[in-house]
């Protein structure tokens, strides 16, 4: 089986545990020296460098939030240095204003690696050709993938997203062996390739995927109308990019790269560590950045990690795919409900277009009233009433065994469903609690 | 013979069949039959129109839900023992009837049904071979 660094990717748990170690007390003290929002935080919980001494002292540490790189916009958290520094990435998220990360020589280095080890992994090389069809640009998902494509000397073709007819066109053309771009473009693509007639003239082996949610099912829809194999990749540009998890061959989960990226699960409401195997929020710390190291990040995505060796022989722990957002969570009669659960769901009922859907949480005499709207579409709706009972009851029965609590379905008429913006707003809570 | 009925998904609330009916008749499209088969919930309106490409294009305009489905419209004897009469040719055949419901008018003196079966091809030959006669669609939209 292919790997890009053997040595580091089958290294044994105990010698990960002490490379870890030995990184951490390094990271730890460069930071207190060279990034003042760290050192303050030690000192405000009476912490010195030197009582970091293994892995283990982990959890002693202060977490970081995705507000911290607001507050000290745009240089205020880098800790080298920006004549150090090579390249900036940036992201202005959804709410308010943009984020901005930095990378050393080594940074960019150690992210390519993150990435030609996946590739690798998926039986890439030197004779491929390796379509990156994410944006190019401060959004780390087309560098990313092209650092990663360049290592292993595959012939990249940096395409950058958008202009589908020029995408499918040029994979035909060039005789694209591996593909990059989000989940949802990905599908779009396969659809249009359909429709122009061209499926069999692809000759996609592996596509990378990532940076928005995805389902199994879409995995499967996607594989099928690419004739490839989609694999699943994780990354945030606070941490480096793509590539900080990614999956092997057997797709089972995505290996964290441990000997950069420390994971912790914890419980997102007491910042308690739980537990592998344990559903919670996922942290990361990064110790071997030099530029914009963070320690113990909250990135808010809930999910799961699997301490169980896996099949291809690497080391280093998978997680599962994040299940949601703790931000999005809802409880509701004391169950975590996450909006993509429905979405998942849905999905699994309506083919390859999730239909439109409104979740509407509310109290009444001290219980909670849990209805989910979904909007009708052509490919559910069917000219007999005993269908569409039918349809209905089975998508409560699906999210009674998905989520373990009862919701009330509604079928509702098309586009009845609010928007703004062109989202849907999917989560309607009005308990006043 | 067979013809065009547009089936349309409804929320069962109040003034819920006005815009449907509004667009319709903006675009000077006639309904010649007409039903609603509903739960406390949802409901199916049933239409034949003059035009069921055009009502079929206003209506997805205007964001509604709406399936095409081949019926048959039959022509029987307004007196009593004409429908079972229809009804026993087609349990001769191993034809099931999902539903029926009438036209708003008549075709030679004769009452129109709709009528919706398993196999609609296999029904109209049934028929034309018992010597009823299922009206066309030129007959209907003249309605
Ligand atoms: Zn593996």
């Amino acid at each position: 089986m292919a790997m890009w660094q053997k040595e580091i990717e089958t290294m044994p748990r105990e010698e990960i545990k002490k490379l870890q170690s030995e990184r951490l007390v390094w990271q730890v003290k460069r930071m207190y020296e060279n990034v003042e929002l760290f050192r303050r935080r030690m000192d405000e919980k009476g912490l010195k460098p030197s009582d970091i001494t293994s892995v283990d002292d982990l959890p002693k540490l202060p977490f970081s939030y995705k507000q911290d790189l607001r507050d000290w916009y745009p240089y205020g958290l880098f800790a080298v240095p920006t004549h150090d520094i090579v390249r900036v990435h940036a992201s202005s998220g959804t709410t308010g204003k943009k984020i901005v990360v930095g990378y050393t020589e080594k940074d960019i280095k150690d992210w390519d690696d993150c990435v030609a080890r996946m590739m690798t992994a998926l039986g890439l090389g030197k004779d491929d050709f390796v379509q990156v069809s994410y944006g190019y640009g401060l959004f780390t998902g087309g560098l990313g993938a092209h650092g990663g494509a360049t290592a292993i000397g595959a012939t990249v073709i940096p395409m950058s997203s958008g202009n589908t007819h020029n995408q499918i066109q040029t994979m035909v053309d060039f005789g694209s062996t591996a593909l990059c771009c989000t989940p949802s473009y990905a599908l779009y693509l396969g659809e249009s390739a359909e429709e122009l007639g061209v499926t069999d003239k692809l000759q996609l082996k592996a596509g990378i995927f990532g940076a928005e949610p995805w389902t199994e099912d879409m995995r499967h829809a996607i594989e099928d109308k690419l004739g490839l194999k989609a694999y699943d990749i994780y990354g945030l540009s606070e941490i480096m990019g793509p590539g900080v998890a990614c999956e092997c061959e057997y797709q089972a989960g995505m290996h964290v790269w441990e000997d950069m990226f420390i994971p912790e699960i914890i419980d997102p409401d007491t910042g308690e560590v739980l537990p592998y195997g344990e559903q919670g929020e996922l942290v990361f710390t990064t110790i071997t950045k030099e530029g914009f190291p963070l320690i113990r990040y909250r990135t808010r995505d809930i999910c799961q990690l699997i301490a169980e060796p896996c099949k291809c022989g690497r080391t280093h722990i998978r997680m599962k795919k994040p299940c949601g957002r703790s931000d999005d969570m809802l409880i509701i009669r004391g169950v975590n409900v996450f909006p993509s659960q429905i979405e998942e769901v849905l999905m699994s009922i309506g083919g390859d277009i999730t239909p439109n859907y409104q979740i509407v949480v509310d109290r009444v005499n001290n219980t909670d009233t849990f209805d989910v709207n979904v909007e009708m579409s052509e490919s559910l709706f069917a000219d007999d009433v005993k269908s569409i009972e039918k349809l209905e009851k089975s998508i409560t029965q699906k999210l009674r065994d998905v989520l373990g609590i009862g919701a009330n379905v509604h079928l509702v008429n098309p586009k009845s469903i609010q928007r703004s913006e062109g989202k849907a707003k999917r989560v309607i809570d009005n308990r006043k609690l | 013979m067979l013809i065009k009925q547009l089936s349309v998904f409804t929320e069962n609330k109040p003034g819920g069949l006005a815009p449907i009916i509004e667009t319709l008749g903006k675009s000077n499209i006639d309904i010649s039959a007409l039903s609603l088969a509903d739960t406390s919930e949802y409901g199916i309106l049933r239409l034949i129109v003059n035009n069921s490409e055009l009502a079929v294009t206003v209506l997805k305009e205007i964001g509604v839900v709406v399936k095409v489905t081949d019926v048959l419209a039959v022509a029987m004897d307004d007196t009593p023992g004409g429908l079972s009469k229809i009804l026993e040719i087609f349990v001769h055949k191993n034809i099931n009837v999902d539903y029926m419901y009438a036209f708003v008018g008549s075709v030679n003196n004769k009452a129109l049904m709709v009528v919706k079966v398993s196999e609609p091809e296999a029904a109209a030959k049934a028929l034309a071979d018992a010597g009823i006669s299922t009206a066309e669609a030129k007959d209907i939209y003249r309605i």
